[in-house]
């Protein structure tokens, strides 16, 4: 990974740049929106793009370009924050899997399926019967789906990585499975992860999208971009506009992060280029 | 009359060529041998032949077939190798569709052919000409062993009454006793069925064992090309003479009364057994890896343990070095007695193993003197100028420099790997080193390197070996006393000289007769 | 009895596997709703119940039984089919959870079948044409069809051919017995926005898979045998393609019973989803027990299936027996 893989492969190039600029838009929502987004004007409502407002207005009046950049926060970080859970739950599952072999990984595989009979949808569902809804469900939804994802990719990596010679020489050096699972296996399995990574955080924003769309994620007043097709859902028939502005977006933040993970994938590792997507359902 | 000639063929891959200008002939009834090492072009030679290069390359020159040019069509061309050109690939196991039945792809290729024949009449006929028994007609690759698939492959091949066979590395991923049968069978076949052959390999005696012209090949090029016999006496080109030099394995000459009466390892009696059979251990017995195996080796000595692969040598080595744990029985390294993994830190410090495969051993992430430095973690604390100084003198024992401990493993040749390997294993000072296959995944011309860097660093630091190969010429070079190992157990001993003049077990006889001839 | 062969031995253990996902499956569910605060037989009687009314129809519901019991008495039910009575509709779960079914699994199976006919043939056409302008223009449009959620697929596919078109229904459902193809009818726009992110999933995959295998010996092989290219992946390629394929197929078929969840939304469609977020939304613990346990056993099923024809498609799972 360098500058002139960058060059080389300009899907990548466009993906980074795209997902950073989206990630950044909705950064600056933290301190500035065009317009408040909690700011009604009933008078001002079902406005079409203009100079005031780039991207019109809502049912409410709302500015719908303010709404967009803290939606997109909202869903970076709920797809981001599920799949920070995933990794610092999965990874080292999956790593003391590779590592010790035997009963460990025998659990490991059994916990991974376990999860994996729990679709996103359905964690959300007994999530909100227990607790009511809320950005947090989506949250520790996504990271229940990513938990399982991210214990597949690092054991399969950990298992190729093990076999090398280079593994049994740190044991003939004197080195555990934990000391060898940190200087050798995650390392070399870091690519690999950082490709899952970047899919599973478009999986995030999909599913925190169906998720709020559902009203079992993102809570009025905040907002999010499946909040918003929630909201637009009984007018798109008359007021289409307010459903397309949401869903465009989360199209190109999703094909920017998938550009950049495919991308990634082929600059990094050219042997990896085929194991992502395996998880892509579910 | 040419069968086949290539004139001024040029391969190239983006802009760089892999084949350079290259001219050849091969006439009807030739049994032509192509040596070269890896990456010298001599595989992507053979399947210009057959119109397989992959379409990423840019090709130049002219491939004529019986005269003709091969056809542009795909199609036309495809029949075309169906009907009078057969291949034999290196890797059997992959060559073959593990998901269709041997009997069903020896038929497919006779279908293709065109051979006015009922086709499931003649696959058991086929069968019978490469010594498969029709009950493998049924088989799917995956049940069969290696040489079974490789004799599979074979049948494939000439199923279309082929006039030329070309065979590409067909041994070269089987174990030495099956290595030579499959050779045998292929000359036989040639002989029997008046066929041209074009043989590739980086053997030079298997060419000269099966071949009647040679071409060698040194980074696309062709550099000679001659009758067999006048090629091996007087090789013109120096990269021929390299070869045959490398190929000729002397006797390093061992450490002058070095050998000590005291033994410095000794394996007492050591099993390593694997429950078989799943839900049912009861219904298989268990199967006994390695069975009761006792050795010593003294300090300063070198000795071989040589075997088919599966005899369990591997498994062995590695529960010496401490890798795996002995089931049963126990060792002594200078008086330390453990069964395997439980080995101490500080008697880990005084064996260490070099690895058969010099791209593995080495971490891609770390630098190389960060990987030469893992195993001075057995040592305790030590200072940064001890480390370093360590470090230094390891890599100047193997002949390379210290400023190269800051690279990466990508930066080295395979060659020089293998010396950092090497040097790996003596940066704890141990006085036993084990060598699992230290030349085998070396290129034919780094073999003698790295046979005499190891005689001398015997030499110099008193170091006791352990070989674990197959190559029985390489052990007759090197070892001072060499273990013959079949199904788990040591059959045979004794000096390398005595033991290969006289075999006594039928092992180490069908060993002797899998021999290739030497050549010259 | 002869030794049993592997494949016995391999589905065993999967069977085995199955039984005890569904097993914790089942114990995380019962656990989790039990956890939920408040008493159901209040909830039902409402404030002004007496305790001695409570009480009574605690002890009715077995809701005073020691948690262990109840759990076994409730898996004990289920395997027996009896999933319990919604106390807020006064039906068994078993009936209300088989009505919603008849939406929710014909919807499924209908965008399984939308997506392997349209993900497969466009996956191996790129593929077969790899680097070539068909490809990249198929490659484009599945990066697309990756990206767009379903819902907002449907409510897209809702404006133009029922809004714009009138073609189609925009949403609602008539029930089977009364008008099959007026039900039908109204599965076809659902069907087709919850198969528009499965095909390109799929068709990714397979490009991926063929174009792997592609590369194997055994195609060289093939080709040596005197086949082109093409006829060598079309006869020992694809089939070997369809291994990885398998395991999609599964997630997938898992991951769109859950999608149709979300989908039922924009047309109104009475499915599963519905009567589970009534049943939340009512404290209808017994509903919500049931109606997950259902759609986790709809996902290990599918999985345990994709086993199975693992099983069969692969002759290296069948063990050494000729």
């Amino acid at each position: 990974m360098n500058w002139q893989a960058l060059r080389h492969n300009p899907s990548l190039l466009i993906g980074l740049v795209a997902t950073l600029a989206f990630a950044l838009l909705g950064v600056v929502s933290i301190w500035w929106t065009p317009y408040p987004i909690e700011q009604v004007a009933i008078a001002q409502r079902f406005q079409g793009p203009s100079p005031a407002h780039w991207l019109g207005t809502d049912h409410l009046g709302r500015d719908m370009l303010s709404l967009i950049m803290s939606g997109t926060l909202t869903s970076f970080v709920v797809a981001a924050l599920g799949v920070l859970i995933g990794v610092a739950v999965g990874v080292p599952m999956g790593l003391a899997a590779g590592a010790w072999g035997g009963a460990v990984e025998w659990l490991v595989l059994r916990i991974s399926d376990l999860t994996f009979a729990f679709p996103a949808v359905i964690v959300a569902i007994l999530i909100t019967a227990l607790a009511g809804p809320g950005e947090t469900n989506a949250i520790i939804a996504i990271g229940v789906f990513n938990v399982p994802v991210f214990a597949r990719v690092a054991r399969g990596g950990a298992l190729a990585v093990a076999t090398q010679d280079y593994v049994a020489a740190a044991r003939l050096a004197g080195h555990g499975n934990v000391s060898i699972a940190w200087r050798h296996l995650l390392p070399n399995i870091m690519s690999l992860l950082i490709v899952q990574g970047t899919i599973q955080l478009s999986l995030g924003i999909l599913a925190e999208a169906g998720l709020s769309y559902i009203g079992l994620g993102t809570q009025p007043p905040a907002t999010s971009l499946g909040l918003m097709l929630r909201d637009a859902q009984s007018l798109f028939l008359i007021h289409p506009w307010l459903s397309v502005v949401p869903g465009l977006t989360i199209v190109f933040i999703v094909i920017a992060l998938n550009l950049a993970g495919d991308g990634l994938r082929d600059a990094m590792d050219p042997r990896l280029r085929h194991q992502g997507l395996a998880h892509g359902a579910g | 009359m040419a069968l086949v000639e290539i004139d001024d063929l040029t391969i190239a891959f983006s802009g760089r060529p892999a084949v350079a200008g290259l001219t050849l002939r091969i006439d009807r009834g030739d049994r032509y041998g192509i040596i070269g090492e890896s990456g010298s072009g001599k595989s992507l030679t053979a399947l210009a032949i057959a119109g397989l290069l992959p379409d990423s390359s840019t090709v130049a020159g002219a491939v004529r077939f019986d005269g003709a040019p091969l056809p542009e069509d795909e199609r036309v061309l495809a029949r075309l190798r169906g009907k009078r050109i057969g291949m034999v690939f290196q890797e059997p196991m992959t060559a073959l569709n593990p998901l269709m039945t041997i009997g069903e792809q020896i038929e497919e290729a006779i279908v293709l052919s065109e051979v006015p024949d009922v086709a499931n009449l003649v696959v058991p006929d086929l069968l019978d000409e490469v010594g498969l028994s029709p009950s493998h007609v049924g088989r799917y690759p995956h049940q069969l062993s290696g040489g079974q698939r490789q004799r599979a492959m074979i049948a494939m091949a000439l199923a279309s009454r082929p006039e030329l066979m070309i065979a590409d590395e067909p041994t070269s991923a089987l174990d030495v006793i099956t290595q030579r049968v499959v050779l045998d069978l292929i000359a036989e076949i040639c002989k029997r069925r008046q066929m041209t052959l074009l043989f590739i390999s980086h053997d030079i005696r298997a060419v000269a064992t099966l071949c009647s012209r040679v071409g060698v090949m040194q980074a696309g090029r062709m550099v000679e090309q001659g009758a067999v016999a006048d090629v091996l006496k007087s090789p013109q080109a120096a990269y021929t003479q390299k070869l045959l030099a490398a190929s000729r394995m002397d006797r390093r000459p061992a450490p002058v009364a070095s050998v000590e009466e005291q033994d410095l390892l000794a394996v007492m009696g050591v099993s390593r057994v694997y429950a078989q059979g799943g839900l049912w251990p009861w219904r298989d017995p268990p199967l006994r890896a390695v069975d009761r195996v006792d050795l010593t080796i003294g300090a300063g000595e070198c000795v071989a343990l040589v075997g088919p692969s599966g005899c369990g040598k591997t498994t062995l080595a590695r529960m010496i070095v401490g890798l795996d744990s002995a089931s049963e029985g126990r060792m002594l390294l200078d008086g330390v007695p453990y069964r395997g993994r439980d080995l101490p830190p500080g008697s880990r410090a005084a064996m260490s193993l070099v690895f058969q495969d010099p791209f593995s051993s080495f971490d891609p992430r770390m630098s190389v003197g960060t990987s030469l430095a893992e195993p001075l973690h057995l040592l305790g604390v030590m200072s940064r100028e001890e480390r370093d100084a360590r470090l230094r003198e390891a890599v100047e024992a193997v002949g390379l420099d210290a400023s190269m401990l800051t690279r990466y493993p990508h930066e080295f040749s395979g060659g020089q790997r293998q010396r950092l390997a090497i040097a790996r294993a003596l940066v704890t000072r141990p006085r036993v080193v084990v060598l699992d296959e230290p030349v085998s995944a070396l290129d034919v011309s780094l073999r003698g390197d790295v046979l005499n860097l190891l005689a001398r660093l015997r030499a110099e630091h008193g170091l006791s070996y352990l070989i674990i190969s197959h190559d029985l010429d390489m052990v007759a070079a090197m070892a001072d006393r060499v273990l013959v190992m079949e199904a788990g157990r040591i059959v045979e001993e004794g000096r390398p000289d005595e033991l290969f003049a006289r075999p006594q077990h039928s092992l180490t006889q069908a060993l002797m007769l899998a021999r290739l001839p030497d050549v010259a | 009895m002869g030794v049993p062969c592997p494949m016995t031995l391999y589905l065993l253990r999967r069977f085995a596997g199955f039984v005890v996902t569904m097993f914790v499956a089942a114990l995380v569910i019962f656990f989790l709703l039990d956890l939920l605060p408040g008493d159901p037989a209040r909830f039902i009687l409402g404030i002004n119940a007496t305790p001695e009314a409570v009480a009574a129809l605690r002890a009715q519901m077995g809701l005073d039984a020691p948690v262990h019991q109840r759990f076994i008495q409730w898996v004990l039910d289920m395997v027996r089919g009896d999933f319990g009575l919604s106390h807020t509709q006064g039906l068994p779960v078993a009936q209300l959870i088989a009505e919603r079914m008849a939406v929710t699994l014909p919807l499924s199976i209908f965008a399984m079948i939308v997506s392997v006919a349209v993900g497969l043939p466009v996956g191996i056409l790129a593929a077969m044409r790899r680097g070539k302008a068909t490809d990249t223009a198929l490659m484009i449009l599945v990066q697309i069809g990756v990206a767009i959620p379903n819902f907002w697929f449907g409510m897209l596919l809702t404006l133009l051919f029922s809004v714009t078109l009138h073609w189609l229904p925009t949403g609602g459902f008539v029930p089977w017995h009364e008008d099959p193809v007026a039900a039908l009818r109204s599965l076809i726009l659902p069907g087709l926005a919850l198969a528009l992110p499965q095909a390109s999933i799929l068709a990714r995959v397979m490009r991926t898979a063929l174009v792997d295998v592609t590369e194997q010996d055994f195609i060289r092989t093939a080709r040596a045998k005197g086949l082109t290219k093409a006829e060598a992946v079309w006869r020992h390629g694809v089939r070997n393609a369809m291994l990885p394929i398998l395991t999609i197929l599964g997630l997938q078929f898992a991951y769109l019973i859950a999608g149709t969840i979300i989908v039922e939304n924009v047309f109104y469609l009475p499915g599963l989803g519905r009567l589970i977020f009534t049943a939340i939304s009512e404290r209808d613990l017994v509903l919500v027990g049931g109606a997950t346990i259902v759609l986790v056993l709809a996902t290990t099923v599918t999985m345990l299936i994709v086993d199975l024809c693992y099983a069969l498609v692969d002759p290296r799972l069948r063990g050494r027996g000729a």
